[in-house]
């Protein structure tokens, strides 16, 4: 690690209001060259905001910034790129069916023609990767790329500008275990030839595992600043909610019950891919069954089956019953995709208490709207939503505030089974401690549970029963308590489980 | 974006939009040599200076109440139903058809019998498009645009060789019983003292008025206005909730081509008596603007069928006294559709700034 004595960035008292709102309050941070520093914050706590203003999206309303030692005005994406600044963003900014080549040059080709500087960036391309291991087929069309290599692309990009500054906001959201790993040896690689990382995340064990510096930012502000390898996972965590929260689930011994669902030889056929390839499933009362899987293996279709949202061949009986209307039959689903499945995100925090269930809030030809939202104030109280104002529509709310709701609405049908995808997606550590009672408390309650989600402490700590799935079939089941990340992972992979 | 306050939004951006419209007509009129405020007094004036242009005035706001009611719940669920034009001429194929052949006792049952029939038959007519986007994804503004073409087509067969008397020149049919006429307002108790002289405007604008509030209801207050809703917003969404898309969108079409046809009986058996060729002239299509302007809520319909029944009204005044030529009525029209629709984000966005630099 070499450090000169002008630190890469220096961020002098950075302020900026939206309105009335202070999402960044007097933010000061260094980071030196060659290093590795870590931003972290609950959703909404102003790490976005401040990212933005790094990379001339918004403009700060005070403060300065210094790059390499001297003062930078970055007033647009432009200038941050002349500065050597890159960003990756969360939502890859590339164009589906153009090649690798062709989106790295996009917007840095000189000359009217082509030709000269795709063969250009062809060789400087070459360079890159090998020196940073990044490897990806140049040719290679985007859209036929995992989300890993994507995201590589996106760095090419990066470096293609000459970047000596990369920042990443929330890289790993998107990637399989693996994927992850690789993505810090690059970073690793890329702190080695003396670039500067900045990284944005949410997740302690990333901050953990490859930061050389964290910063902790708490509703807007700086809370504290420290070397990584003098605190701890609950120390930061503590930092980031301002108050002691519990990592791992507290939870006593499952003890299951009746058979709930039982699933046999679903099959799932899509644009001619089989998607399940003959899946069985039981999940009893009292228990909750963990759906392990690196994301695109037929978790999301099961569950979009079992929720009564996709058709597949097979049989599905709950309770020891067929059925057409899941709702009816007990099951209630708190979807993946919250934002696009599981609110109508312009309507009011009542009106999507009812999203699913609006027939029964019917009285006589009209909706019984009042009690609709009585119900709903009631809810929000209970399940601690924030700000509790109903008549706000669902958009404004944050993420974790948002699942709150969502969860809160399915729990109070009193379901006998809980389909619960990515619970904690894009939620805050303290409504992750939260949602994560709730799951514990209906299954204590005699409810059944599947859980599916991409997180694997997340399923190692809640599940009763861990079943593995991969290409669209269930691989293996585990017991949580004698497996481990490793075996689980090699599973996912496909790595047989008779051989395991 | 900066958001701007309600109030500004509702009230602030229309009456800018309006006025940005009125400079540039002046600017046209003009450019061809003619004077504006001569122009704007004869509209206001002839559209609302008397009980007799307010008459003219409600009469067309009545059509466009119904025109743009069809196009707001359609709207609602993310369909852009184009084909009013063509659902009001088959609902006045409805209201025809209901009232020569079948012998009614007083026009009051007669209107009843008649707005179902013009409700059935504009609802039918949408059913059609309605099912091809549903069921063999056709897009629904292609289709329900063709669809005025093949009603206006079937209108005319119909009218010369299917229901017209024998020895009639015209094409149109006979002419209703005159006992089943709409009483106007000048037949209306209470009114009557209001407006002295015969004026086109009759009981259907109580029923436009009864089905916004209908709308209103539907919308925002039963299980089907909510599922409606939804699925405008996201039909993936909506998919999840249990909503069938099919069901949503042929009953959401079948509702809102009821609505375009329940405008018959407010010209063809109010006004003309009898059904005619092209009977609509154009409101279906004046519905979309008045459902643009009106935000997409029933009442702002209300509102903005009023402002186009004036601009309708107060344009014919303009081509009957000016020297204006009666085409600047849709000139006019066309800048208010461009400012209030089109253009009503530069509006919002300038009043953005304007709000920043204020709370700043």
């Amino acid at each position: 690690m070499t450090q000169t004595a002008s630190p890469a960035i220096e961020l002098r008292g950075i302020s900026k209001a939206f309105g009335t709102v202070q999402a960044n309050k007097d933010i000061t941070i260094t980071v030196p060259r060659g290093t590795i520093h870590g931003i972290i914050g609950e959703n909404g706590a102003g790490k976005s905001t401040l990212m933005s203003i790094l990379y001339g999206f918004y403009r700060a309303d005070s403060g300065q910034i210094l790059i390499g030692g001297r003062e930078t005005a970055i007033p647009d994406s432009q200038s941050a790129i002349r500065a050597g600044i890159g960003m990756v963003f969360q939502h890859f900014k590339l164009v589906p069916n153009f090649t690798v080549l062709e989106n790295v040059i996009l917007g840095a080709e000189d000359g009217a023609l082509l030709r000269p500087s795709l063969s250009k960036a062809r060789k400087e391309l070459a360079r890159l990767s090998k020196e940073y291991g990044l490897d990806v087929n140049p040719d290679a069309v985007v859209e036929d790329l995992s989300v890993g290599h994507q995201q590589r692309v996106e760095i090419l990009k990066a470096l293609y500008r000459q970047a000596e500054i990369l920042i990443l906001d929330e890289p790993t959201g998107v990637l399989t275990p693996a994927e992850a790993d690789h993505l810090f040896r690059i970073l690793s690689g890329l702190r080695e030839q003396g670039k500067t990382v900045i990284l944005i995340t949410h997740k302690l064990r990333e901050i953990m595992a490859i930061t050389d510096n964290v910063s902790v930012m708490r509703r807007g502000e700086i809370v504290g600043t420290v070397k990584t390898a003098e605190t701890s996972p609950p120390a930061l965590a503590e930092l980031m909610v301002g108050r002691k929260v519990l990592l791992r689930v507290e939870k006593t011994p499952a003890k299951p019950g009746k058979t709930v669902l039982e699933a046999k030889g679903l099959r799932l056929m899509r644009g001619g891919v089989e998607l399940l390839k003959g899946v069985d499933l039981t999940i009893r009362r009292g228990e909750i069954l963990g759906l392990a899987g690196v994301a695109g293996n037929g978790q999301s279709e099961l569950l979009e089956v079992l929720g009564g949202i996709a058709r597949a061949e097979g049989t599905i009986t709950m309770n020891g019953h067929s059925f057409t209307d899941p709702r009816e039959a007990g099951i209630a689903h708190v979807p993946e995709d919250r934002q696009h499945l599981g609110v109508i995100m312009d309507f009011s925090a009542w009106e999507n208490m009812a999203f699913g269930y609006h027939r029964h809030f019917a009285k006589g030809a009209l909706m019984d709207n009042r009690t609709l939202r009585d119900e709903t104030a009631e809810a929000m109280k209970r399940f601690d939503v924030r700000p509790l104002l109903p008549d706000l529509a669902i958009k404004n709310f944050s993420g974790g505030n948002q699942q709150k709701i969502v969860v809160a609405r399915e729990i109070e049908r009193n379901p006998d089974l809980l389909l619960i995808g990515q619970p904690t997606r894009g939620v805050d550590i303290g409504a992750i401690e939260f949602i994560h009672k709730q799951i514990v408390a209906l299954r204590d309650q005699g409810k059944a549970i599947l859980l599916v989600s991409v997180e694997l402490d997340e399923i190692m700590s809640l599940s009763d029963r861990i079943a593995v799935m991969c290409g669209g079939r269930i691989v293996g089941e585990r017991d949580p308590a004698t497996t481990n990340e490793k075996e689980l992972g090699l599973l996912m992979a496909g790595v047989n489980d008779e051989a395991a | 974006m900066q958001r701007i306050p309600r109030w500004a939004d509702v009230v602030l951006v229309p009456i800018i939009s309006l006025a940005l419209a009125a400079i540039c007509a002046a600017g046209v009129i003009l450019a061809i040599g003619q004077d504006p405020m001569e122009a704007l007094n004869t509209m206001v004036v002839g559209a609302l200076g008397s009980a007799y242009g307010w008459g003219y005035t409600l009469y067309y706001a009545t059509s466009f109440i119904f025109t743009g009611l069809a196009v707001t719940v359609a709207y609602h669920a993310g369909l852009f139903n184009i084909g009013g034009e063509g659902q009001a001429q088959i609902g006045g194929l409805g209201v025809a058809l209901v009232l020569l052949f079948i012998p009614w006792p007083h026009w009051s049952v007669a209107l009843l019998a008649a707005t179902l029939g013009a409700a059935a038959f504009g609802a039918l007519w949408a059913a059609i498009p309605g099912y091809l986007q549903a069921k063999r994804g056709s897009h629904i503004v292609i289709t329900t645009i063709m669809f005025n073409y093949i009603a206006y087509s079937l209108i005319v067969w119909v009218l010369v060789d299917v229901l017209r008397p024998a020895g009639q020149a015209e094409p149109a049919t006979a002419r209703f019983p005159a006992h089943l006429g709409l009483p106007t307002l000048t037949e209306i108790p209470g009114l009557s003292a209001i407006f002295t002289d015969q004026v086109p405007a009759n009981v259907s604008l109580f029923v436009a008025l009864a089905a916004c509030f209908a709308v209103w209801l539907l919308l925002f207050r039963t299980p089907l206005g909510y599922e409606i809703r939804a699925f405008g917003k996201s039909e993936s969404a909506a998919r999840y909730a249990g909503i069938n898309p099919t069901k949503i969108i042929i009953v959401t079409m079948m509702i809102s081509g009821a609505l375009a046809g329940m405008m018959s009986i407010n010209n063809v058996m109010g006004e003309s008596g009898r059904l005619l060729q092209n009977a609509s002239e154009g409101a279906g299509f004046i519905g979309i603007a008045v459902a643009l302007m009106g935000r997409n809520h029933p009442f702002g319909v209300v509102l903005a069928a009023l402002l186009f029944g004036f601009l309708y009204q107060g344009g014919a005044e303009i081509g009957l006294w000016t020297q204006i030529p009666i085409d600047l009525r849709v000139v006019v029209q066309g800048l208010v559709i461009l400012f209030t629709g089109a253009l009503d984000h530069m509006v919002r966005m300038l009043l953005g700034l304007f709000f920043r630099r204020r709370a700043a």
